[in-house]
């Protein structure tokens, strides 16, 4: 099947059904309007084409890093006395010279860099946030992946010692994920060490995570402790618990509904009313490639 | 009055305080930032549990009557399932509003979609009915038997929000589970309730205003 590329006409030039949107958010802006009141939020009634930044503190108090509880709040309290250093990054699998890093080493001689990404979760909503950190392209470059290695997985710490969330057998510990090697040299695909511009927070995935601006936020894993290259394609944490709701590639695709809820649209943290979900979360031309001729609705 | 009209009276002044608790911890939150970055799912997490709590134990006052022996608990029940039925309007309303912009296509596909959304969908529907009859009047004009009959829709209703309960959480069915708990115990009882009936058909037709008889739901 074709992948369906958006075409490349800019939003703004398409009028007609952004006044229909607009309607619709006007009927229901008058309607919400009864609720802002209620709340001393900075909340905007309608959604806008924009992509402002979400607040530092919305961004590091509302989290899914379950081995720190599964509230959206518990991360913030459980992981403040994380410890980060000293930290150890194994590289194993498909690379010339497998090891054992320092994390300082690791990161050493990689310049940090800051995006501005588009975060859009699984579970219908979605950030926007100034990340701190590198291609993951060049990290890979410097592993020498053999000639076989095909596919990258991210395991996460598991400590349940330090991590309250893991003494529960809720998710198979320790966590796991993984992209295909072609995805992972994208130059959008970043290793994150910071976020608006300070080290990153212990709850949003110290010291080391994964961002992968294109697919669902679950796919990022954090607090790296492992990083394998592969011939085979890992089996990765929500995919083995539900493979009917979470795919391998989990790309951000607003036509593949999760099998409970719809994903056409999604709520921008700060923001009252829902959005449209943009295909490949608005980075289709950067990488809608990498899935050329592959059915996305079976490769969910 | 009576000892116990008065402690009817007590228990629903209890009533009214305890189910005005939710909507009042929603607006001290929202005036003081404490509903999170995401103040909407909050909400409708705080509605939809508040909705559910309070028509399980709707549900609770006929088996507590019998076991008590009280009959004027059932003065309260009205009370109770008015409460639940508000907390469930609030619910429906903030996803007709906030999350599908009142949008009848988006509500439509949604609903025929999206299992979770459709028996949630149901559950609200079949609640409007229960709560339009809720008047001593309509008890009347429809007659006990008749309106009792409408009212057993209720069971349905409350099932259909602990299924929509379930199917919300991402993994972790812990809580969804004690509310599938909860209302299976709280059915039981009327399983077996079903036989000694035909005992109480030999006096007047019951009425529910002032009959002692324990009638459904």
């Amino acid at each position: 099947m074709l992948i369906r590329r958006p075409p490349d006409i800019r939003s703004s030039e398409i009028t007609e059904e952004r006044l229909y949107w607009n309607r619709r958010e006007f009927i229901g802006a008058v309607a919400g309007a009864a609720l802002v009141p209620l709340t001393t939020r900075d909340l905007r009634l309608t959604t806008r084409d924009d992509d402002k930044l979400t607040p530092y503190k919305d961004v590091t108090s509302y989290n899914n890093f379950y081995e720190f509880g599964t509230g959206k709040d518990e991360p913030a309290v459980y992981a403040r006395d994380f410890r980060t250093r000293p930290w150890k990054v194994e590289v194993v699998g498909e690379v010339m010279k497998p090891a054992t890093y320092e994390f300082d080493d690791l990161v050493k001689g990689f310049t940090l860099q800051e995006r501005v990404y588009r975060h859009r979760c699984v579970e219908a909503w979605s950030m926007v946030i100034p990340w701190l950190g590198f291609p993951l392209a060049d990290l890979v470059k410097r592993l020498q992946p053999t000639s076989r290695a095909r596919y990258i997985e991210f395991t996460t710490l598991d400590d349940p010692g330090q991590m309250p969330g893991q003494q529960s057998e809720m998710l198979p510990w320790p966590y796991v994920e993984g992209l295909r090697l072609d995805e992972a040299m994208n130059p959008l695909a970043l290793m994150v060490t910071g976020l608006y511009g300070k080290p990153l927070p212990n709850q949003n995935g110290a010291p080391l995570r994964l961002v992968v601006p294109w697919k669902y936020g679950f796919k990022g894993g954090k607090s790296i402790v492992r990083i394998r290259l592969t011939s085979a394609m890992p089996a990765t944490t929500w995919n083995i618990v539900a493979p009917n709701e979470y795919g391998f590639y989990a790309n951000v695709n607003p036509d593949v509904d999760h099998p409970r809820w719809s994903q056409a649209r999604e709520r921008r943290v700060g923001e009252l009313l829902k959005r449209k979900t943009l295909p490949f979360n608005g980075y289709a031309d950067q990488v809608a490639g990498l899935y050329t001729g592959m059915d996305l609705r079976t490769n969910f | 009055m009576s000892r116990e009209s008065r402690v009817i009276r007590a228990l629903k002044i209890v009533i009214w305080c305890g189910a005005a608790c939710p909507v009042a911890w929603m607006v001290w939150a929202g005036f003081t930032d404490h509903l999170g970055a995401d103040p909407v799912r909050e909400v409708q997490g705080v509605t939809g549990l508040a909705a559910l709590t309070l028509l399980l134990i709707t549900l609770a006052v006929t088996p507590l009557r019998r076991l008590s022996g009280v009959n004027s608990l059932i003065r309260l029940r009205r009370l109770l399932g008015l409460w639940g039925f508000a907390y469930v309007v609030l619910h429906a309303t903030i996803y007709f509003v906030l999350d599908q912009s009142l949008s009848l296509p988006l509500i439509w596909e949604d609903t025929l979609k999206h299992p979770r959304i459709f028996v949630g969908m149901g559950a609200f529907l079949l609640l409007i009915p229960l709560a339009a009859t809720s008047t001593t009047a309509s008890i009347r004009r429809l007659g006990g038997q008749r309106w009792a009959a409408v009212h057993r829709l209720a069971y349905l209703a409350t099932a259909l929000g602990v299924l929509h309960y379930l199917w919300v959480v991402k993994w972790d069915v812990t809580n969804p589970a004690i509310y599938a708990l909860v209302f299976v115990g709280l059915m039981l009882p009327r399983l077996s309730l079903g036989q000694p009936a035909p005992k109480r058909r030999e006096p007047a037709k019951p009425s529910i205003l002032q009959s002692n008889n324990p009638i459904l739901p």
